[in-house]
């Protein structure tokens, strides 16, 4: 998509200055959250998974209670919607959606990227889910059972995937290398 | 609605009547589904979304089968939603 | 037999199996960190949200009253930031 037009770029700028006119808020605070929000990235997803992977407890609280998880890893989740994980099986792989808007978890991956956002993903993925993981050379076996999972309420979803053979005796830095954003939203699959 | 119960989800289109926010997808209106669990139970959206007192409401993840929807997909492949419990009746 | 009513209009937001958008590619690179301009349009929307003033619900709800053709021509933030502007002035927190 295209970058921002002049026009929006004025009335940001218009919004900002009347809202700091305001004392909603500062220069400050806004260029604090712009940092804040940036330290949030898939690593924190990755970890988590990697640490399921080796942990059976971390993984019983993952799939008991995300956020919970995601706090245990370091991340504050006050204020935030609850972190719900879809686990997979040998037999059943993930993959997330949100086709109302974008919700995503952003405390765990950041910000969302562009494919989820666009219409082409949010139209397709509930209909044609196949396909759309073929634009990512993803192949599932016929006898993998595929589940979308729609974002429509107050969860932000990740996926937890299977580990991958392959991967046996490795540590937490190299499992959670092999987890990216990607693998997180259910798009692919973790490869060793 | 404990998990396991079919349930329909209500074929209705509050957005003809007037200025509204809702969660249920257009997709799913009127379709058969099974309940998968409560997630719990939040505050209504649509009553969120104009600042108005917004009740709690179960919200349920429910499943709907792929080819059943779209009369196209793979046998197996499912949808897992979460709708609230006013949009939902037992089949 | 009185025919069928003609099936509702969908809203531009709630694009599940749009058909529109059956054949549209979706592109696995467009995955950059949003800009500037979407970086502190987000960044508002959370202090407006901590503030008080605003809540996601509010935020989708004025984001799906834009009209279809501008919500699809639109950007992601350029709707976002549509949308604060238009509760901040529903609110009377500032002037439109």
């Amino acid at each position: 998509m295209h970058a921002a037009s002049p026009e929006s770029q004025a009335l940001l700028a218009r919004l900002t200055a009347a809202l700091i006119a305001k004392g909603v808020t500062t220069d400050a605070e806004i260029a604090a959250q712009i940092a804040s929000t940036n330290r949030a990235s898939p690593e924190i997803g990755a970890r988590m998974v990697a640490r399921a992977w080796t942990d059976p407890d971390y993984r019983a609280l993952m799939l008991r209670d995300g956020s919970a998880a995601a706090e245990a890893m370091g991340v504050s989740m006050a204020g935030m919607p609850p972190l719900g994980v879809l686990a997979d099986t040998p037999g059943l792989h993930h993959v997330v959606v949100c086709t109302l808007c974008s919700c995503y978890p952003r405390a765990v991956l950041g910000y969302p990227p562009g494919w989820f956002k666009s219409s082409s993903y949010r139209a397709r993925m509930v209909r044609d889910p196949r396909a759309v993981l073929a634009e990512w050379g993803t192949v599932l076996p016929a006898e993998v059972a595929l589940r979308v999972v729609d974002s429509t309420a107050d969860y932000r979803w990740m996926v937890l995937p299977e580990r991958p053979a392959g991967t046996e005796g490795w540590d937490a830095a190299q499992l959670a290398a092999i987890v990216t954003r990607d693998a997180l939203v259910g798009v692919s699959l973790p490869q060793p | 609605m404990s998990p396991g119960t079919q349930v329909r989800v209500k074929a209705d289109f509050p957005e003809t009547r007037g200025p509204c926010h809702i969660r249920t997808p257009h997709y799913l209106r009127g379709r058969l589904g099974v309940v998968e669990r409560h997630l719990g139970d939040f505050p209504n959206p649509e009553d969120l979304a104009f600042a108005r007192p917004a009740a709690r409401v179960p919200l349920f993840h429910v499943r709907f089968d792929q080819p059943s929807l779209w009369q196209e997909g793979a046998a197996g492949d499912a949808l897992l939603v979460e709708i609230f419990a006013h949009w939902l009746e037992p089949v | 037999m009185t025919p069928d009513p003609a099936p509702p209009m969908i809203p531009a937001h709630d694009l599940g199996g749009a058909s529109r958008f059956r054949c549209a590619p979706v592109d696995p690179d467009d995955d950059a960190p949003p800009d500037a301009f979407g970086q502190q349009v987000d960044a508002l929307r959370q202090i407006l949200a901590r503030r008080g003033l605003m809540s996601v619900d509010e935020l989708r709800r004025a984001i799906e009253s834009l009209p279809e053709a501008e919500y699809h021509a639109l950007t992601y933030y350029e709707r976002w930031l549509r949308a604060i502007a238009m509760l901040m002035a529903e609110k009377g927190v500032v002037h439109p």
